[in-house]
């Protein structure tokens, strides 16, 4: 049988940030020779932050970086929605809600008024929520920022139509095979055993705790984790607090799923 | 054409910034009545969220202010964090944050002066279009980007979030393979390097002055100061950083709800222009060669010029950073003094209470971080003054003296731009600046 022939336009791609820091952005231009490669088997319309062009029409892929905030970004991302045929969500912010969770800790109008003074209520903000909380969600890109080669895993799978999978095995698992010795041999709490895989135990191969910016695995080997917590003397609540930085934002999962 | 008695222009999203700018133009009868920058960014409430986390969180967190920024962002955090826990980094961890520093300004100002300025001189609407009428230039870009983006991965494992760059010094030193590596990165990024400049040569901005104040970190010793020193003016002002307050003197304009600063006149300057005009001399002489060949001399008062002495700077930090990587291999890298810190578990350093302040040179101008911490070493204050949010005083009062000189004589669509390239030239990072600049609202 004869392949199907290739469809002459290319997709349509366009890139959108809500409130982040647009490294995850910066992580696609920081591909740097190769990113033409890229460029050449798509047709990207959209990406503010260094393109000036602006496109009218729906997109095949839009590609989602940051949460959403506050009232106006809810309309946008809604818009964007109805407009993308397959929608990425990539960073912790888009997909897990990352730091700006945070704010989801302090009484809304308390941090407003904290951070703006008497005027805060000039600015609107809502409680933190990653994009699937708002809208439908076709590919998750976690962490914070985004591992570059894991975000062209997810464009060929999109652009292809086949699924992925975020990894929901711990960053653990990778830290061995790069034969990290372990932080609690350092002496010092880490949310590798916490946290889902795909990043190559980035942080820890340099030195670092895991900080869990990827997001929590499904089935945590509890027990594991409580010989953990036990072996070193922690308390839960050091594990719970650092967990908070990146995962606050999962309590929106639980209640109110969209 | 239209001649310019009543003009009203609103560019919603300005393109080719870092975060969202709106730029709005009201003229009546040839008066302007209206002419600003808003930052449309919803705010991320940063300082807020701090509260109550370890200041040995403090550089983790506000790293992700801004992926462009966050670098900088770290530097200015951990010195903020060090000097409130009275904690004195080695000489070591010192050159190897200068290190740092340097390749921040080579990633930042390449990604500036390539794909964000240089499509407006080129006049084409973004770098895509020239990938096709200017591919060497733009493969040349992209080179350099992902050099400085490389050498800065083998030193703190990435660039965007660096993550071996802590308060207390670096949990990974480089070995002598990676110094290597860095070396050779840099090495081969000379030829390109000299292209930049020949470009650079060729490229024409507009003709537009108004003096004002500059304001940089200065220093008495020889080194061009961007970690270390005082900060100081070209109105001859002069504080300690622990006073920082006193340069930007934060004031709402009761025109909008907007916090603006400005020290002896009504607005002033930072970036690379200021560190330009106010240390000129203690430019890598390889800098002082290229700003020579290109006929740029301190002190300059052109806003668009900034791009140039950005362009100086990359000179500058590339063969700054040679000289660091130089030295490292030559007399060696102490390895006993990488650290493990998490959030002081072991309590490696001693925790007290403080209140600390780390302002550092980032590639946008000078930035503040301030916290105050308790005995359990938990910030209970934080306040940040980013570069951007100085500047966006000095902007508008551009755009004040800027319009009447064109308005006459250009297109609707011609002062658009001459108003939009003025705002890039500043090279603004709104993302930054969204963690507390306040939104104006227009009617």
């Amino acid at each position: 049988m004869n392949n199907a022939p290739i469809t002459a336009t290319k997709p349509k791609v366009a890139f959108f940030d809500f409130a982040c820091c647009e490294g995850c952005q910066l992580q696609v231009a920081n591909l740097g020779e190769p990113l033409l490669d890229i460029l050449g088997a798509i047709d990207v319309v959209e990406f503010r932050e260094v393109m000036s062009e602006k496109w009218d029409k729906d997109y095949d892929v839009a590609i989602i970086e940051g949460s959403i905030t506050d009232h106006h970004a809810e309309e946008r991302i809604k818009k964007i929605r109805a407009r993308s045929k397959v929608l990425i969500a990539y960073g912790a912010c888009a997909a897990t809600g990352g730091v700006n969770g945070m704010k989801n800790s302090f009484q809304l109008d308390e941090i407003r008024q904290y951070v703006y003074g008497k005027d805060f209520k000039f600015f609107d903000s809502a409680k933190t929520r990653p994009i699937h909380q708002v809208v439908k969600v076709d590919y998750f890109v976690n962490g914070c920022p985004i591992y570059p080669p894991e975000l062209v895993e997810v464009l060929k799978c999109a652009l292809r139509g086949l699924p992925y999978t975020v990894p929901d095995n711990p960053v653990c698992s990778e830290c061995k095979l790069n034969e990290n010795v372990c932080m609690y041999d350092k002496g010092v709490a880490c949310l590798g055993p916490w946290t889902k895989a795909g990043c190559n135990s980035w942080c820890v191969n340099n030195g670092n705790i895991c900080y869990g910016c990827r997001g929590e695995v499904k089935n945590p080997a509890k027990n594991a984790a409580n010989d953990v917590i036990g072996k070193y003397n922690l308390s839960s609540d050091l594990i719970q607090n650092k967990f908070e930085m990146y995962n606050k934002c999962k309590e929106g999962d639980t209640n109110g799923k969209k | 054409m239209v001649k310019n008695k009543d003009l009203n222009i609103k560019v919603e999203y300005i393109t080719r910034v870092e975060g969202h700018g709106d730029i709005v133009v009201n003229v009546k009868d040839g008066k302007i009545e209206k002419c600003e920058m808003h930052v449309v960014e919803s705010p991320r409430l940063f300082e807020g969220m701090l509260r109550d986390r370890s200041v040995f969180e403090a550089q983790h967190i506000t790293s992700r202010i801004c992926g462009i920024c966050s670098c900088g962002h770290t530097l200015a955090s951990i010195e903020a964090a060090e000097d409130a826990l009275g904690f004195a980094p080695s000489a070591q961890t010192l050159k190897l944050r200068k290190l740092l520093l340097d390749y921040e300004f080579l990633d930042s100002h390449l990604l500036h002066i390539y794909l964000l300025a240089a499509p407006d001189i080129l006049g084409v609407p973004s770098f895509v279009p020239l990938i096709k009428t200017h591919n060497s230039v733009v493969r040349r870009a992209l080179r350099m980007k992902k050099a400085a983006n490389d050498v800065c991965d083998i030193l703190v494992g990435r660039h965007v979030h660096p993550i071996s760059a802590i308060a207390g010094g670096f949990t990974k030193l480089p070995s002598p393979g990676d110094l290597d590596a860095q070396i050779k990165i840099l090495e081969s990024m000379g030829e390109d390097m000299a292209e930049t400049l020949k470009l650079a040569a060729t490229l024409k901005f507009p003709d537009f002055h108004r003096e004002t104040e500059y304001v940089a970190l200065v220093s008495e010793d020889a080194e061009y100061p961007l970690l270390s020193g005082d900060i100081g003016s070209t109105d001859g002002k002069r504080f300690k950083k622990k006073d920082y307050k006193k340069a930007t003197n934060e004031f709402v304009d009761p025109r909008s709800s907007a916090k603006f600063t400005k020290l002896s006149r009504e607005s002033y300057f930072v970036g690379a222009l200021a560190r330009f005009n106010l240390n000129y001399a203690k430019l890598h002489p390889q800098a002082k060669k290229a700003a020579e060949s290109l006929g740029f001399k301190p002190v300059c008062h052109n806003p668009y010029l900034n791009t140039v002495a950005q362009l100086i700077e990359v000179v500058h930090c590339y063969y700054h950073a040679l000289d660091i990587l130089r030295d490292l291999r030559k007399n060696g890298v102490d390895y006993s003094q990488a650290v493990v810190v998490g959030v002081n578990e072991k309590g490696t350093i001693p925790v007290r209470a403080g209140n600390g302040v780390g302002a550092v040179e980032v590639p946008r101008g000078i930035l503040f971080h301030n916290y105050e911490t308790d005995a359990k070493g938990l910030i209970k204050q934080a306040n940040c003054i980013i570069p951007t949010n100085q500047n966006i005083n000095n902007i508008e009062h551009d755009f004040m003296k800027l319009l009447p000189e064109i308005i006459a004589a250009k297109s609707r669509e011609e002062i658009t731009l001459a108003l939009e390239m003025l705002v890039r030239a500043y090279d603004p990072c709104i993302s930054c600046s969204a963690h507390y600049l306040n939104v104006k609202f227009v009617g």
